[in-house]
């Protein structure tokens, strides 16, 4: 029964915190500079360069809220820089949900 | 019978101009199609692509070296791929699978042996340029079996070749005239995070620049037992320092007299120094981040280009007077530039709008635009005779 609930929850909270996704061709630029801009330090296939790697399997551990933050803001003490200027908050929900694969 | 002969004399000369398709390979390049996996094969001459070459692996950030008879091109690809295109018959003459994730290469001064700098596993290797062949494997170790990712490898005047090692902090001479055992030195603590490194065109000075901290690590490769020196470590220090969306690249050398100038990392302007001194002389503002700043050949213009979310944007500042003096619009995603070798003409890359353009150095005018898959890196056959390229 508690588990019954827990897993409802669970579905219910992974539910509510699926970004919104962007418009089609704005998806296209997010999808272009993930490739390209992201790419130019994490690779252009996202198994890493001079920054991380950035596959689904290499994320696993981290947060949403993590991540999101770490694009947003940076992350000081690394060549990480933030992309608040150019990508919403809710971009970049949607944007760790597709590194991750999850829609 | 005089019609036969004739007939016999344009047999001859159909049949010789089929198998005289000559090709030279001094005005020739390769441009990288990153996204696509493939390289082109342009003539600079003619200002046209001859050839695409195709399956070559993830070659974003990939770069190209010359064979010194400028018949071949060796590709190193992100994915550790190393590529040898013959240049005359547009084809792969033989391509390898050396490590999991390298980011450059260079080519010895004898040209007989090629080296990859790898991220992973971390460390440079040597081939053989004639076969590939691994001829010797250097990993960087550093601290308690750690590996660092390898930047900036250049070749140096007497076989050797010189690199980076990014998280330790180290640069690495190597020499190679026993080519089994290559003979090491390491130069520790030269700075934080060396992102990037050239040569000088005279082969005597090896300068790294520093992510990780201020200034730049210079070793001067004709009294390297006095050790890397920093230079500019006060430089910007009360400045804030600037989002980074592309670190820029140390490539070639852009000099003017005395002068040397290099992009800033966090700034958005290009660093003149003075080379006698090594002492800061000017900061010039520019439009972005700079990532490539590069000399006409002759010296007197230099050309920069600028990372996200400036990259649509070309400047050129004049050597007589170390000011702006143009600023172009090529396109989207502008990514490297090549001038031929005497530098009337420079080829850009125009990633997302898919292109290559060709200007004229002395009027800025465009001359030709050429279609090519998100082209990145330029390299042309004439860096074959250029020590550090």
């Amino acid at each position: 029964m508690h588990r019954t609930i827990f897993l409802c929850l669970g579905l219910l909270s992974q539910a509510q915190v699926l970004a919104d996704p962007p418009p089609q061709e704005r998806q296209e630029t997010l999808r272009n500079m993930l490739r390209h801009d992201c790419g130019a330090c994490h690779g252009l296939t996202l198994k890493g360069g001079l920054g991380p790697a950035l596959l689904a399997s290499d994320l696993a551990a981290k947060s949403d809220d993590y991540l999101v933050d770490t694009i947003q803001n940076g992350r000081k003490g690394t060549a990480m820089p933030p992309w608040k200027p150019f990508i919403s908050e809710q971009e970049t929900l949607w944007l760790v949900q597709t590194i991750l694969k999850r829609h | 019978m005089i019609k036969l002969r004739f007939s016999l004399f344009l047999c001859l000369l159909v049949s010789h101009g089929a198998v005289a398709e000559y090709r030279a390979t001094g005005d020739l390049g390769i441009v990288i199609e990153r996204a696509k996996g493939s390289a082109l094969i342009i003539n600079t001459s003619q200002r046209s692509i001859l050839a695409k070459i195709e399956s070559l692996g993830d070659l974003s950030h990939a770069s190209v070296v010359f064979s010194r008879d400028e018949r071949y091109a060796f590709i190193f690809g992100r994915d550790g791929g190393l590529t040898k295109i013959d240049l005359l018959q547009d084809k792969v003459a033989k391509r390898i699978i050396q490590a999991g994730n390298s980011i450059g290469g260079a080519i010895s001064q004898d040209g007989h042996f090629i080296a990859v700098s790898n991220y992973t596993p971390g460390g440079i290797k040597i081939f053989l340029t004639e076969t590939l062949e691994l001829v010797a494997e250097i990993p960087a170790e550093y601290g308690e079996n750690k590996l660092s990712k390898v930047v900036g490898l250049v070749d140096a005047p007497n076989q050797q070749f010189v690199f980076s090692l990014f998280d330790a902090g180290e640069i690495w001479l190597v020499d190679i005239n026993n080519p089994k055992k290559p003979e090491i030195k390491k130069f520790k603590a030269i700075g934080k995070q060396p992102y990037d490194a050239l040569l000088s065109p005279d082969g005597r000075y090896y300068i790294a620049g520093l992510f990780g901290e201020q200034g730049l690590a210079v070793l001067d490769l004709w009294n390297p037992e006095t050790g890397v020196k920093r230079i500019l470590p006060d430089y910007g220090k009360e400045d804030e320092k600037l989002p980074v969306y592309k670190m820029p690249h140390l490539e070639g050398w852009a000099v003017a007299g005395d002068y040397m100038l290099i992009p800033a990392v966090g700034q958005h302007e290009v660093l003149v120094i003075d080379k006698r001194s090594w002492t800061l002389v000017k900061r010039i503002p520019v439009a972005g981040q700079p990532v490539f700043v590069m000399a006409r050949p002759d010296g007197r213009h230099i050309w920069v280009n600028f990372a996200f979310p400036d990259n649509q944007k070309l400047q050129i500042i004049d050597a007589k007077d170390l000011t702006i003096i143009k600023s172009l619009a090529p396109g989207k995603a502008v990514l490297h530039m090549e001038f031929t070798p005497r530098g009337e003409e420079v080829w850009v890359s125009v990633r997302d709008d898919n292109q290559l353009v060709v200007y004229d150095t002395e009027s800025f005018k465009e001359i030709i635009r050429l279609p090519a898959e998100n082209p990145s890196g330029i390299f042309f056959s004439s860096r074959a005779h250029k020590m550090g390229l």
